[in-house]
């Protein structure tokens, strides 16, 4: 078609709408890659602490107690004078690595199980719903809180609460998308060929069912810090002298009104990481194609917590 | 309606049995005699054996569980072990504090939410609600614990608005109290509340009855206010209701921060004090209070909404 045949005003319009969609991609991948960067930032940092001049995070400079931000020390120095900066980077090693475990394992239990759940039907699928229905509507800081009485305060009780409850919500999300997936004609094309039932769930059905999942794993991500370092300033998850991010605030509560670096910048830590995580999810959220919120599939997920 | 409201019921009874049988065999799964826990290495096997006595630990673990629920049905929860005192009035005269921090939080947490969820829906894809979306993502990321401090520090401290700690004597002092605490919570809620309200208002406006109510000529002010949140508030009442565990870990967090004399703070301390009993009856009420007001609002929505009940 000609441009000429478009009124100029009708045009006008369209140009408009693509520049407005085409600036909305850019923001989206923009905010997306910010987020990746931010979150590969902090684990690099984190991990490779030594190679970057961070040594002993629990080094302790009785007579730099309590020094303010300055050159020698970004984030200033604690009670004990120990470098807050160091004892931070440190401390991205417990919270990222609790994170990433506590993200991972029950995603990749509850996509399996909501897949299989899904696409087989019967029995399991039974099993598999009333299981999740239970461990959804169970309160989660009353399971966890319950745990760590019995394991005592540490990283132990958090981490076997998060793989108790975690992986129903991925179960959920999954086994739902499975129902529609299973109807669509690929599978059913896959099944003609007489393709095995594993075959079609991991090769061909799993790859289309993961999108909500990914998403919501993002919020995941920021709820699991939150819940450990949530824990730690209670004093019922990391001991001290660690230094988990939770901690390290609760150690600079008390200081708040001579030393407000000794609490808030630690803090500041959870919430750029947490906030860099959900812009990832947002980004992703955007390029799967749906509205998907923290709140996927059943507003009840974010209860959980 | 019956068929779903038995239903629903029925779906209920395992998850509070699960609650009881977790909270009654909290005691027992501690590794370790409870009993020598708490009375520490240098206790005398005579303590030992009469603290067991006193707790029921002596006792069939069926007949102990009859007890435990027994007893629990009539609020009698035993005696706390540190405070010396019957648990059930201790956590009477403390769920006054919660129950006021919870509707207090809940009224911020609207107030701030559904404006922001309005502008960010109608203007879906600006700069309006690209901030809207980053400041529901700076306060779902922010501990609820940092959020509490800083307003301590700037409310209390800088400019000595409120105070900083505990809960006053009269109402007005309580009041007084209980607003950083409040505020805290709220926007600890707010961006579940917001992106949820969000989604459903964009929803609300692509539906056929909006459309008609634009082609009636009314204004878009009205339409949105009449119209469509009308229709977005049933939803807020659903996702307060469902998210109220999430709110729970927020009133106990808090509760400590601020050192409100709460049943948050109280669970925490008897955590910390290896105050069996409290922890157990603390776990039993949390829990069974979650579990009724979820129940309650898959009820209301039900009502409210017959497409669920199919």
């Amino acid at each position: 078609m000609s441009a000429g045949a478009i009124p100029a005003v009708a045009q006008s319009a369209a140009t408009r709408l693509r520049k407005r969609a085409r600036a909305e991609r850019l923001w989206s991948s923009f905010t997306l890659w910010l987020g990746v960067g931010i979150v590969a930032f902090i684990a690099f940092v984190s991990f490779a602490a030594p190679l970057l001049g961070f040594h002993n995070p629990n080094e302790q400079h009785l007579l730099d107690a309590l020094q303010p931000p300055s050159r020698a020390h970004p984030f200033g120095t604690d009670a004990l004078g120990r470098d807050i900066l160091t004892r931070v980077v440190y401390g991205g090693r417990i919270d990222l690595t609790f994170a990433f475990v506590t993200t991972i394992i029950p995603f990749a239990l509850g996509v399996l199980l909501g897949c299989w759940a899904g696409y087989r039907g019967g029995w399991l699928d039974t099993v598999v719903n009333r299981l999740v229905d239970i461990v959804v509507a169970f309160p989660f800081i009353v399971l966890i809180l319950a745990i760590v009485t019995i394991t005592g305060p540490g990283l132990k009780g958090a981490y076997i609460g998060v793989f108790a409850v975690g992986w129903a919500l991925y179960a959920r999300l999954t086994r739902g998308e499975m129902l529609v997936e299973r109807e669509k004609e690929y599978i059913l094309a896959a099944r003609t060929l007489g393709y095995s039932p594993r075959r079609i769930v991991m090769r061909h059905a799993l790859p289309n069912v993961l999108r909500a999942s990914i998403v919501f794993s993002m919020a995941d991500v920021v709820l699991n810090i939150l819940l450990l370092s949530s824990l730690s300033y209670l004093g019922l998850g990391a001991i001290p002298p660690s230094p988990e991010w939770g901690a390290l605030v609760a150690d600079g509560k008390d200081l708040i009104l001579t030393a407000w670096w000794v609490a808030t910048l630690p803090g500041l830590a959870i919430v750029v990481t947490g906030v860099a995580f959900s812009l990832i999810g947002d980004g992703l959220a955007d390029r799967l194609g749906r509205d998907f919120t923290l709140t996927t599939g059943g507003e009840a997920d974010a209860g959980g917590r | 309606m019956t068929g779903y409201i038995l239903r629903r019921i029925v779906q209920a009874i395992p998850v509070l049995i699960g609650i009881t049988l977790a909270s009654f065999l909290l005691i027992h799964l501690v590794p370790g005699d409870p009993a020598r826990i708490i009375l520490g290495a240098r206790a005398t096997p005579q303590a030992i054996a009469d603290l067991n006595h006193q707790l029921g630990l002596d006792r069939s673990l069926v007949a102990q569980y009859g007890d435990f629920v027994g007893g629990a049905v009539h609020l009698n929860f035993g005696e706390s072990i540190k405070q010396n005192t019957a648990i059930g009035p201790l956590l009477g005269s403390r769920i006054g504090v919660t129950l006021f921090l919870l509707l207090y939080a809940v009224i911020i947490s609207i107030i701030v939410a559904v404006p922001l969820a309005i502008v960010s829906a109608l203007r879906r894809n600006r700069p309006a609600d690209h901030g809207i979306r980053l400041f529901s993502m700076v306060t779902f990321a922010m501990p609820s614990f940092l959020l509490g401090l800083l307003l301590i520090l700037f409310f209390s401290l800088k400019l000595g608005w409120l105070p900083t700690a505990g809960y006053g004597d009269t109402l007005s002092e309580h009041v007084k109290s209980l607003t950083l605490p409040a505020i805290t919570v709220g926007l600890y809620l707010a961006p579940i509340l917001l992106r949820t309200l969000r989604v459903g208002i964009i929803e609300t406006l692509g539906t056929e009855f909006v459309e008609a109510a634009r082609a009636r000529g009314l204004s878009e002010r009205r339409v949105v206010l009449k119209h469509v949140l009308r229709n977005s508030l049933i939803s807020t009442v659903t996702v307060l209701g469902l998210n109220v565990g999430f709110l729970l870990s927020g009133l106990v967090i808090i509760e400590n921060v601020f050192a409100l004399p709460g049943m948050g703070s109280e669970l925490v301390n008897a955590i910390l004090a290896r105050d069996y009993p409290m922890v157990q009856a603390l776990t039993l009420i949390f829990g069974v209070a979650v579990v009724m007001i979820n129940l309650l609002t898959d009820l209301i929505y039900a009502e409210l909404d017959p497409r669920v009940r199919l």
